[in-house]
């Protein structure tokens, strides 16, 4: 992580040279795991969360890390007695955890959500479902992002 | 990831094995190139048929006045650009022609190079010649500006030393850092490049990669990317329009 | 002046689920980035869009920095009656847009 943040910045400096742009993405600081699991128990509070029942689809290779197709499910009848309240996704190395929550209900008709999210750098995504009985479930996947090879400037 | 080799020895690709850099992409962008209803340069494509319509400029005209329903008027229109221009005695980009009517015909100040509008309404016209083969003229009006332009994809530059047929005839298919090299045809242009986070012209793709090499990058307009993009059109001759395109 | 592209079926059957597709134009600037003097770029994201079926909330998405630009968003929904799908984006700077799309239900 430290190569590819020095090699950015490195590169951000030569095209500077070039008197070139105004705007450059340079890698910002991330957040700890640590801050990912105090994000989530903000959410769950001391609720147990078990692995399971949720479904969290992301490419393994990302093309780009700026934009990262995500599809989250969770197994569900979604009656108005049994249904998925809410998915929450979260991120261990962005600059900061939370991405997203999706609130749903028995008119969802099912639990399944779809969006694009950023990723910046190589880690782990979790996706928590939140059940009308208050219990939380949960599924992780990995993805490898890789930076562009020829930067912009401008 | 991909087995395909580029070519072994510095030449032009072969016109059968020609592929078009959506078939270098993963299947997710793909997927998001071809659901009209998640493209985001749709998006743009949305608001370019807005200024179609709109009255603009002192003479109060809008495109449709002269060019009346697009789907129709400007089909086939973008799979024949850079075209000649008698007026300038040089082949000009769709977006130069799009700026001439707006100060000749229209009356409205020419629209900035890579702004909102100007994006917009290029990838409406572009949408219009989808699927459609690129068809550029060459005669002996344009043949000089496609000789310059060849020249210049084969001509080493920048710190790097590198000329653009080094890694789009030579290496396509193989890998640059995290990415898979296209052969680098224009066929979806204005694009959603992932790495912009927006759409933008080829104009713009090809002074990206001029600072990849370490080139100063030509402004936009000038007639060196024009000559460029002339040959390059010419070189995906026969390949399919798909703009909006998605590119990471 | 937001773009939205909206996917709406324009009728189902009482009781089919449907899938909606929403795309909006915003660059989800994250508060992250630095010009190239090192000045933070402020944040300017879109941070709230509700769906709601003839008044009555469905769907809701929080979104945060981590969401792409141009967020992309499908979500389900039951067709329970004809009427109007309402879409709303709420977000920083004061940022608002709304779209509907009208289904008949048989």
């Amino acid at each position: 992580m430290d190569r590819e943040t020095s090699r950015r910045q490195f590169l951000v400096g030569a095209a500077a040279g070039l008197g070139l742009g105004a705007v450059v993405t340079v890698v910002p600081a991330h957040a700890t795991p640590q801050e990912m699991q105090d994000a989530i128990r903000k959410i769950v509070g001391s609720a147990p969360v078990t692995k399971g029942r949720v479904k969290l689809e992301l490419p393994p290779l990302s093309e780009n890390g700026n934009t990262v197709p995500l599809t989250v499910s969770v197994e569900s009848a979604m009656t108005p007695a049994d249904h998925v309240r809410a998915i929450h996704v979260f991120t261990e190395l962005n600059p900061q955890p939370e991405v997203v929550t999706f609130r749903l209900g028995p008119r969802a008709g099912r639990a399944r959500v779809s969006t694009r999210i950023r990723l910046a750098t190589t880690q782990t995504v979790t996706a928590i479902g939140e059940l009308s009985d208050g219990s939380f479930w949960s599924a992780t996947a990995s993805v490898v992002v890789t930076l562009a090879a020829c930067l912009e400037d401008a | 990831m991909v087995a395909l080799a580029g070519a072994s020895f510095a030449g032009e690709i072969p016109l059968a094995e020609r592929r078009s850099g959506y078939e270098l992409m993963s299947r997710e962008t793909r997927a998001m190139q071809d659901d009209d209803t998640a493209n985001p340069g749709m998006l743009a494509v949305l608001e370019g048929g807005g200024l179609w319509a709109r009255k603009t400029g002192a003479a109060g005209r809008a495109c449709a006045d002269c060019h009346g329903d697009a789907r129709a008027g400007m089909k086939g229109v973008a799979a024949r650009y850079p075209a000649y221009d008698a007026a300038r005695k040089r082949p000009v980009s769709l977006e130069q022609r799009i700026n001439g009517c707006r100060t000749d015909r229209q009356q409205a100040p020419a629209l900035a190079y890579e702004s909102r509008e100007l994006l917009a309404l290029t990838a409406y016209v572009a949408r219009q010649s989808r699927g459609l083969p690129i068809d550029i003229t060459v005669d002996a009006r344009t043949q000089p500006f496609l000789d310059s332009g060849r020249a210049a994809f084969y001509r080493r530059q920048g710190q790097l030393n590198l000329a653009c047929s080094q890694c789009h005839d030579d290496h396509w298919g193989r890998k640059l850092a995290g990415n898979v090299i296209p052969q680098a045809h224009p066929t979806g242009y204005p694009v959603y490049r992932l790495e912009w986070q927006s759409l933008g012209s080829l104009e713009r793709r090809l002074r990206n990669c001029l600072v990849g090499i370490r080139a100063e990058p030509y402004e936009y307009g000038a007639p060196e990317l024009i000559d460029l993009e002339l040959f390059l059109m010419w070189r995906a001759r026969g390949m399919a329009i798909e703009t909006p395109g998605v590119r990471p | 002046m937001a773009n939205a592209l909206i996917n709406v079926p324009d009728r189902a059957r009482r009781g089919e689920i449907i899938e909606i597709k929403t795309l909006i134009s915003h660059p989800m600037e994250t508060g992250y980035r630095r010009s190239q003097l090192g000045a933070r770029i402020p944040r300017d994201i879109i941070r709230l869009f509700v769906c709601t079926y003839n008044g009555t909330e469905v769907f809701r998405a929080e979104l945060y920095p981590a969401i792409a630009a141009n967020p992309f968003v499908v979500f389900s929904t039951v067709a329970t009656e004809s009427g109007t799908l309402a879409f709303q984006w709420t977000g920083d700077n004061g940022f608002s847009a709304t779209e509907t799309a009208t289904i008949t239900v048989d």
